[in-house]
């Protein structure tokens, strides 16, 4: 491999690192916030506001329902609202972040509605505040699916980024396709797929590594 | 941490007419009915005395759970009061309910420990969240899980504990607060006898040492007769009876109570049943009596040599006494020869209730 190729690759490979670490940050932590709001405030939740409840969910729904490449070219005047340019690595994060967040927040929304009602009954009974069961009930108990469920984002995101390469952002994807594609270069494609293979791999053994060891539960 | 409170309990209750100890917990009307026009109580009033261990038995649907649930607010009745120490619980403001609920502990029949945290941070958690210092949360924990027998596991998560052991953890999480009433929703239904034994001590006990009333509902009457001072019986929303244990055991009024004490009841065993028939055989025979004690006329027990005197010929075929808060009670089932039976009925001996169920042919 050629020194200027070498380089390539591992410019590529921190574009994905940079598009998939940051944009996994803001989503799963505005995710998160998304879906403890969406389990509180449902009927019979902590904090029922059944219309505002309605609301939040069609919107994440509208998000969870358009395809990422379409996402991406749909947010560009919000994309240059927020980072000032529609193109690059930056660019990129936008709406990797807002595509992931709708996706993030439905699954750390499941793993939440899965704490045992009991529990919640009992923190009552205790005394706890509202918010003390949201801190010191729901969201550890729920923790192991929170955690499983970051796996899958992160995976996701590695997916999702190899389009982003549209927007300029460049990434392991994008480097698969302008050469491996475009160019007829089998190789660099096979590589590319070798190194996301190991990533995704590597990630996956992390997460339920990670999964196992804040559960408690057996 | 252990208050000795003023108002220990009476062992028993010895005396029916011993004066109503004051009363903690007020019913006052309480009815239920929920969003899809169920009705689970139909406006029930009643009162819980201050020390004692109140049992509410019933079977399932019958409201208990309802009702138990009404004096945390857990679930707000549709009518009527709730009233702890004269307070209408249902008007307290939410900070003054968490205060409430503080001073109320509450123990689940599936446990509800949080599997994310070890025994000691389980047991800590409501002082942690009141704000109480780290040291003094600390040495609560070490002694309520003295108390409870688990010191050895104060660092272990509740998934490595057996069920008896993860009621104990709530127990101790229950008390934590120092509680004045302990409210136990079928505490020892999802455990094996003997652990469920064990637990009913350690209840009893706690009743005892502490002071603090105890109100727990069980639709297993055995529950009710091994802790219970008093007990209230449910049934469709509506009190069947209500009593001293001994009494309701005794004498039970409602068709539901009997139901519910069949169990533990001495009834005619099957294999008698079928060679029962209703008039006495041409040659004389023998007579099957079922006589039962309730616990009224002869609460010391039943006297041997009057059973003697019931007929030379008498034979004890099936039955039990049980020493209930001192009373004895209990069914004798007892053959006697169809030819003595006119004396024996007559006899100085009276059980407080006697039935002849029927005559066998030959000697059972």
């Amino acid at each position: 491999m050629s020194p200027t190729m070498f380089d390539r690759y591992l410019r590529a490979f921190s574009e994905t690192l940079t598009m998939v670490s940051i944009s996994v940050a803001i989503s799963i932590f505005v995710g998160l916030v998304l879906a403890v709001t969406l389990v509180a405030t449902a009927p019979g939740g902590l904090y029922p506001r059944p219309r505002f409840n309605k609301a939040v969910s069609v919107v994440v729904n509208v998000f969870r329902a358009i395809p990422f490449i379409i996402l991406l070219v749909a947010l560009l005047p919000f994309t240059r609202l927020i980072v000032g340019t529609t193109l690059g690595t930056w660019a990129a994060i936008v709406p990797l972040s807002i595509h992931l967040i709708a996706f993030y927040t439905r699954i750390a929304q499941v793993s939440l509605n899965e704490v045992d009602h009991g529990l919640i009954e009992a923190a009552h009974a205790m005394g706890f505040r509202r918010w003390h069961i949201v801190r010191h009930v729901m969201l550890p108990e729920a923790l192991p699916g929170i955690v499983g469920g970051m796996t899958v984002c992160v995976i996701a995101m590695i997916n999702s980024s190899a389009m982003a390469g549209a927007v300029g952002a460049g990434g392991l994807g994008d480097l698969a396709i302008r050469y491996g594609y475009e160019r007829y270069e089998t190789e660099v494609l096979f590589q590319i797929i070798v190194i996301l293979v190991a990533l995704v791999t590597t990630v996956q053994f992390g997460g339920e590594w990670l999964s196992r060891r804040v559960d408690h539960r057996r | 941490m252990i208050r000795k409170s003023a108002a220990v309990p009476a062992a028993f209750d010895e005396t029916p007419e011993a004066a109503p100890a004051e009363a903690h917990i007020v019913f006052e009307g309480i009815g239920k009915t929920y969003a899809g026009g169920v009705r689970a109580l139909n406006g029930v009033s009643f009162e819980i005395r201050r020390g004692g261990v109140f049992g509410i038995i019933g079977r399932s649907g019958a409201g208990k759970s309802t009702l138990l649930r009404a004096i945390n607010m857990l679930e707000r009745p549709t009518e009527g009061r709730v009233r702890v120490d004269g307070v209408d619980v249902a008007a307290l403001s939410e900070a003054e309910l968490m205060r409430l609920r503080r001073r109320i502990g509450m123990i689940f029949q599936h446990f509800n420990l949080l599997a994310a945290k070890t025994v000691r941070e389980n047991v800590g958690l409501p002082l942690e969240v009141a704000g109480v210092p780290a040291a003094e949360v600390r040495r609560r924990v070490d002694a309520l899980l003295d108390l409870v027998g688990l010191s050895d596991k104060a660092e272990v998560y509740p998934a490595k504990l057996s069920g008896g052991q993860k009621q104990r953890v709530g127990i101790a999480r229950a008390l934590v607060h120092d509680p004045e009433i302990l409210l136990c929703d079928e505490a020892t239904s999802a455990l094996d006898p003997e652990t469920t034994a064990s637990i009913l001590d350690l209840l009893r006990d706690i009743n005892a040492k502490l002071g603090l009333t105890v109100v727990l509902i069980t639709h297993d009457m055995a529950v009710i007769r091994a802790i219970c001072d008093e007990v209230l019986v449910l049934d469709g929303g509506d009190i069947v009876e209500q009593g001293p244990v001994w009494k309701v055991f005794g004498d039970p009024k409602g068709d539901a109570t009997r139901a519910l004490l069949s169990p533990l009841r001495h009834g005619l065993p099957a294999d008698l049943a079928a060679r029962l028939r209703p008039e006495p055989p041409p040659h004389g025979g023998h007579a099957v009596l079922a006589l039962r004690f309730t616990g009224e006329s002869h609460p010391e027990g039943v006297s041997l040599a009057a059973l003697l005197a019931l007929a030379p010929d008498a034979k004890l075929l099936h039955g039990g006494v049980d020493r209930i808060q001192g009373h004895a009670q209990g069914d004798l089932i007892v053959s006697v020869p169809v030819a003595a039976m006119r004396s024996a009925v007559g006899a100085r001996f009276s059980p407080d209730s006697l039935k002849v169920l029927g005559y066998v042919a030959h000697d059972v």
